[in-house]
C-alpha cells in the first residue's frame, strides 16, 4: 500500500516540476531544437509500446496470434474505426463492443 | 478588451474550455474504473487526479503498477511522457512572465494539452490583454475539477461492479490508447516510430522492472526522428534540383 502512496507522491512531485518550472524560471530557460523534435515522437511510442504486448499476448505468455483472442481481434476493429473515422469516442465503444462481443457470444466464455 | 473583469474574464475561461472537458470525461471515468480494479485503493486513485493531474501518465503508472514494476521506471516513464509540458509552457511564457510567482506556479500546475490548446488560441486572438491569467485559471481549473469529479465517478463505478476486472477492463485502455494513437499514424516518421515501439517492447517484454518498455521509447523517438530528418534533406535535394 505504501508503495503505491510513493509512487504518487514521487509521479506528483516530477510532473509539477516538468509543468512549472519553464513558468518559475522565465526567459533563463532555452529549448534546443533536437528534444522538441523528440518529444513529438513520445506520445505514439510509449502508447504504442504499452499495448503491443497487451495485445499479443495478453496472458503475458506466448504470442496469441488467433481469432481466439479477443483482444487482438477488438484491437484490429479499433484500429481500423479510428484510421476510417478518427474518431475517439466512436473507437473506444466499437472496440469495448467488439472486445465484451468476441469474448462472450462468439467464445462464449 | 475583450473581459472587462477578473471574474468575466474567468468565466470565459471557463466556458471556452467546456468542449475539452467533455473530450476528458470518457477517459476519466475510464481511469478511475481502472483503478478500482487494479492494486490501487480508490483513494490512491483519487491522489493520483488530485497531485499528478496528468491524464497519460495516469493511465500508464496504473498499467505498470499492476505488473509490479520498479519505482523507478514508472518515474521515469512519468518523466518522459509528461515532458512536452515543459514545450507548452514555453509557448505561453511570454503571456505570463510578468506575473507573481505564485501565480505562474499555479497556472503551470494547471496546465494540460487541453488548457494549453485553448490558452495558445486566446492568446493568438487577445496578445496584450490584462486579465489573460484569470482567463487561464478559469480554463485550468474547470478541466481539475472535471478531472476529480469524472475519477471519481469512475471508481465509484469500478468499486459497484468489481467482476469489471474479470471481465478484461484492461481492454479499456488499449482501446482508449489506440484512439489516441492512430489518428497520429497518418504522417510517415510517426508510423515508423509506432512500428520501431512495438516491435522493441514485443520482443523486449522479457526484461526485468519493464525496462523493454524504456528501450522501446527510445527506439521508436530515434527511428521516428531519423525519418523526418530523412526526409527534410530530401526535400531539400529536391528543390535544389
Amino acid at each position: 500500500m505504501m508503495y503505491y502512496t510513493w509512487m504518487i507522491i514521487g509521479m506528483a512531485l516530477i510532473t509539477v516540476f516538468i509543468k512549472a518550472a519553464i513558468f518559475m524560471l522565465g526567459e533563463r530557460a532555452a529549448f534546443p531544437i533536437w528534444l522538441k523534435e523528440a518529444l513529438a515522437f513520445v506520445p505514439v511510442t510509449v502508447l504504442t509500446a504499452i499495448i503491443v504486448p497487451m495485445v499479443l499476448a495478453p496472458h503475458g505468455q506466448g504470442l496469441e496470434l488467433s481469432w481466439r483472442n479477443p483482444q487482438l481481434v477488438a484491437a484490429i476493429a479499433a484500429v481500423l474505426v479510428c484510421a476510417g473515422t478518427r474518431r475517439q469516442l466512436l473507437t473506444i465503444m466499437v472496440g469495448l463492443l467488439v472486445f465484451f462481443a468476441w469474448q462472450f457470444g462468439v467464445l462464449g466464455r | 478588451m475583450p473581459h472587462p473583469t477578473s471574474l468575466s474574464s474567468f468565466a470565459a475561461g471557463a466556458r471556452d474550455t467546456i468542449p475539452m472537458m467533455v473530450g476528458a470525461a470518457p477517459f476519466g471515468v475510464i481511469f478511475g474504473a481502472l483503478v478500482a480494479a487494479g492494486p490501487l485503493a480508490p483513494w490512491q486513485g483519487q491522489l493520483m487526479s488530485l497531485g499528478v493531474f496528468a491524464g497519460s501518465s495516469q493511465f500508464i503508472a496504473v498499467g505498470l503498477a499492476a505488473g509490479q514494476v520498479g519505482l523507478l521506471v514508472i518515474w521515469m516513464a512519468t518523466f518522459i511522457v509528461n515532458l512536452r509540458h515543459m514545450l507548452y509552457a514555453a509557448t505561453l511564457l511570454p503571456h505570463v512572465s510578468h506575473l507573481p510567482a505564485r501565480w505562474r506556479f499555479l497556472l503551470g500546475f494547471l496546465l494540460t494539452d487541453e488548457t494549453f490548446a485553448v490558452m495558445n488560441a486566446y492568446y493568438l486572438k487577445h496578445a496584450h490583454t490584462p486579465r489573460g491569467h484569470w482567463y487561464f485559471l478559469g480554463s485550468g481549473l474547470s478541466m481539475y475539477g472535471n478531472w476529480q469529479l469524472w475519477t471519481l465517478l469512475g471508481l465509484l463505478f469500478g468499486t459497484a461492479f468489481p467482476q469489471l476486472q474479470t471481465l478484461g477492463l484492461d481492454f479499456a485502455m488499449v482501446a482508449t490508447f489506440i484512439a489516441i494513437v492512430v489518428p497520429q499514424l497518418f504522417r510517415l516518421p510517426q508510423l515508423a516510430a509506432a512500428v520501431a515501439a512495438g516491435a522493441f517492447a514485443w520482443f523486449l517484454r522479457g526484461l526485468p522492472y519493464k525496462l523493454g518498455l524504456l528501450a522501446a521509447i527510445l527506439a521508436g523517438v530515434g527511428v521516428g526522428l531519423a525519418l523526418s530528418h530523412w526526409q527534410a534533406l530530401r526535400r531539400a535535394a529536391r528543390s535544389k534540383a
